[in-house]
């Protein structure tokens, strides 16, 4: 008999619900938990850009469930639509730069509403639909933006400070039933993200020379990470913010 | 889109120098109010004002507010 490889990472016979697959971390992470043997459930959402994302997972049984998450309806057909879940990581959001004396009500709700109220609300009815086993492991992607100031990204980093005091709230509440929920803190990666509000990808080359590891992450770093989370191996974690920031004290 | 118009909105994302300081031919670079954050500001009105996106590199590669001006009109 062949020995089984021992492999305390493995994501194998775990149905696992990724949103804002589409891009960046998200795409990394989908792409990497099937590599790791998941069943992976894509959303994001433009359609056409998740089935690109889906033809590059590796395995069968996938499948992508298009939704705008800020849109009760779009959440109610997602989840209508889901199998029980072993694994969810909440990556859907987006970035901001306005600086403290021009934030309107408008920045606000294009921060607010895809980073805290979407996966609140979208937590609060996979509960309510039974949609999450025992044992099941929940990651929030944040961001080190919560805890490293720096102008201009106020809305941001106090939407993702909103989403790591929420899920520390989650994780008492789960615990009980063995339920997990973690939180990753990336300092800077390179998504679409980043490039925004004015600055260009010559500047951020730069700026990145600054980090002790000489470079911003990439999305697979913190896909290696959140498949940490996700897999048994992390069993005795929970509450926590996990800094991945290639040594950087400051965004 | 008007110079004067755009001069003024400028010289209004600063909170210590005086409106009557910034002209067309201002170096805005050399103002000792200037930082990246008035550049972010600058970046944030152009948007909101005009519907145009200006990157910080290209606000640094102007000299004069009437240069900056010019870049967001051909925009």
């Amino acid at each position: 008999m062949a020995e089984i490889p021992f492999n305390p990472f493995s994501l194998s016979g775990k149905t696992i619900l990724v949103t804002g697959a589409s891009a960046g971390i998200g795409k990394a992470i989908a792409i990497a938990c099937s590599q790791m043997g998941g069943i992976v459930i894509l959303n994001g959402r433009n359609q056409e850009r998740l089935k690109e994302t889906l033809q590059e997972l590796s395995g069968e049984g996938h499948q992508i469930i298009p939704a705008d998450l800020s849109m009760e309806k779009d959440r109610t057909r997602l989840i209508d639509n889901l199998p029980k879940l072993d694994g969810l990581v909440q990556c859907a959001g987006v970035g901001s730069q306005v600086p403290c004396k021009m934030i309107g009500k408008d920045d606000l709700e294009h921060v607010f509403v895809p980073n805290v109220e979407a996966p609140i609300l979208l937590q609060t009815e996979l509960l309510a639909k039974k949609k999450i086993n025992k044992s099941s492991s929940i990651v929030f992607i944040a961001s080190k933006a919560a805890s490293f100031p720096s102008i201009g990204n106020a809305a941001y980093s106090a939407s993702k400070g909103a989403i790591i005091s929420y899920a520390k709230c989650l994780a008492l509440e789960l615990a009980p039933r063995q339920i997990r929920v973690n939180c990753i803190c990336p300092a800077m990666v390179w998504t679409d993200l980043i490039l925004q509000g004015g600055i260009s990808k010559e500047d951020l080359e730069e700026a990145q020379l600054k980090y002790p590891l000489k470079r911003y992450g990439k999305p697979e770093d913190i896909a290696y990470l959140a498949i940490y989370l996700l897999s048994d191996a992390s069993s005795w974690m929970t509450g926590t913010c996990v800094d991945i920031t290639g040594g950087a004290k400051e965004l | 889109m008007e110079l004067q118009e755009f001069i003024s909105a400028f010289a209004e994302q600063f909170d210590d120098t005086d409106a009557s300081e910034i002209q067309a031919d201002t170096n805005y670079q050399e103002l000792d109010e200037w930082s990246s954050l008035t550049s972010m500001a600058i970046i944030a009105f152009v948007k909101t004002a005009y519907n145009k996106e200006v990157t910080g590199k290209e606000i640094r590669s102007c000299e004069t507010v009437e240069e900056l001006y010019n870049l967001v009109a051909s925009k």
